[in-house]
């Protein structure tokens, strides 16, 4: 029984490079995370701020048309193609390693869905906060910065969590382009074991402890920022 | 009688229109150093507009508003540096609930380098001090009284060492037991010399504590007069309808 077991263990998870596929599988899709939610977090930011300001002030036109058009692209085309046109067409020649333009196209489709999450975030603090802000004599951006933002944050932390899940099972799609994620693993294991269960049963718990993971971290985070609330 | 101090704030012709719709018809008036000016009208009337106008959180369509001797109105005036005189108390506190109460009242004077952080809390515990809450600095706002978070916002207002002082209805949002420690925060505040505009529906603070009580009505002062005349012998027709009902 034990022997029987560590033998389909080796099969499954050692032998053949499988053990590299899925440590490399593992390290590709957690890097590609990172890398995406970075820039996404930062891009989705910037683009809520430009695009309240629009709406609260009306400056900043040229910016927030620009706004507009990266976000009505990024959202009404397929993730997939948009990872497939940076792969082959916006780094078709230039030399990048693979997670690299994963986490950038990544990035930039999580991005908008960012900005749009942040906006709400904005737009739910009650005006009477930027008018405390501004009679005190701070500027709009020091009001934006030091009273309104971290509101806003706080609010929308959940729906940010949301989005850095979809994001990190988004990237089993990464494959596409050539690069071994925890999915693709799965697959090339299946492939050489004649065998699907086992590979992608595992597969998706590796996507789960991510999330729990994931889950865990920022669930830290959202109690540290409730601590003002009563 | 009350001896006038020097012009702090001077309005000329003051408009804003929405469209057709004139909210503030021209409005003229000065307010002098150590005044207490009391707003009364009835709502929709244009007194808030012209209080928030007076700070520009609501932009003129029309007229000057002279501040300390500066057209504010000027677009090319710098207007948080002026804000910084001009302290403001809203209807709905507008606390910052993320910051403890003590956060809310440095926030401003350390933020904008008046003060350095042991001089903001040094002024932050004298102020808490004087409006009755000392035992408050470590709370966040959300678990306070509406009047205690009024107080607060007073105290946040001071901290700025403002020339001035703006009170937009400040008791109408509050339970009726909690409005007496308010009215009283802004007593002894008036008592210390501050000069107060406030626009309120409290006919006994107006009586008691202001100086001056100016009846605004569709988007004109329409009675300007010491509080003993503005009660007694009401001219305006208007107004003695209006007092008929409020008092």
């Amino acid at each position: 029984m034990w022997e029987n077991l560590q033998h389909e263990f080796q099969r499954y998870f050692v032998d053949n490079g499988a053990s590299e596929w899925w440590l490399n599988g593992l390290k590709t899709t957690i890097l590609v995370t990172l890398l995406a939610l970075c820039i996404g977090v930062v891009l989705g930011f910037l683009v809520a701020l430009v695009r309240s300001t629009h709406e609260q002030t009306g400056k900043l036109k040229l910016l927030n048309a620009i706004c507009m058009v990266y976000l009505t692209v990024i959202r009404g085309t397929p993730s997939m193609i948009q990872i497939l046109i940076f792969y082959s067409v916006v780094f078709a020649s230039i030399p990048l390693n693979n997670i690299i333009i994963g986490g950038i196209a990544f990035g930039i489709n999580s991005g908008a869905y960012v900005a749009e999450i942040v906006r709400s975030g904005i737009m739910s603090i009650d005006k009477g906060q930027m008018e405390a802000g501004r009679s005190l004599g701070l500027s709009s951006g020091q009001t934006m910065k030091l009273i309104i933002m971290p509101q806003a944050f706080k609010n929308v932390l959940p729906a940010l969590i949301n989005e850095m899940i979809v994001l990190l099972k988004e990237t089993a799609i990464i494959g596409y382009i050539g690069t071994v994620d925890i999915t693709k693993a799965a697959t090339l294991v299946q492939s050489r074991t004649y065998s699907a269960f086992v590979p992608l049963i595992s597969a998706a718990v590796f996507y789960l402890a991510l999330v729990m993971l994931l889950t865990y971290f920022m669930g830290k985070v959202e109690r540290r920022l409730r601590r003002s609330d009563h | 009688m009350i001896i006038k101090g020097e012009t702090l704030i001077k309005v000329e012709n003051l408009q804003k229109h929405f469209g057709d719709n004139k909210v503030l018809d021209g409005i003229n008036t000065e307010i002098h150093k150590g005044e207490v000016v009391a707003i009364i009208g009835p709502s929709g009337s244009g007194k808030s507009t012209f209080l928030r106008s007076l700070n520009l959180l609501e932009v003129p369509t029309g007229g000057r508003i002279l501040f300390e001797n500066v057209d504010i109105t000027d677009p090319k005036v710098d207007i948080n540096r002026h804000r910084q005189k001009i302290g403001m108390v809203f209807q709905q506190f507008n606390l910052f609930p993320h910051k403890t109460v003590k956060e809310n009242i440095m926030l401003a004077p350390v933020t904008l380098k008046i003060m350095t952080p042991e001089e903001a809390s040094r002024k932050a515990d004298e102020l808490l001090e004087r409006v009755g809450l000392p035992d408050k600095a470590d709370a966040y706002p959300g678990s306070l009284s509406g009047g205690q978070k009024q107080r607060i916002a007073i105290a946040r207002a001071m901290a700025m060492n403002p020339d001035v002082m703006l009170f937009d209805e400040p008791t109408s949002a509050l339970d009726p037991e909690m409005v007496g420690e308010v009215l009283e925060i802004m007593r002894e505040l008036a008592q210390s010399g501050m000069t107060m505009v406030v626009v309120t529906h409290e006919m006994g603070f107006a009586r008691e504590v202001a100086s001056r009580v100016l009846f605004i009505n569709a988007g004109n002062i329409q009675e300007d007069a010491p509080p003993q005349e503005f009660f007694a012998s009401p001219k305006n027709p208007r107004l003695r309808e209006f007092l008929s009902k409020v008092l």
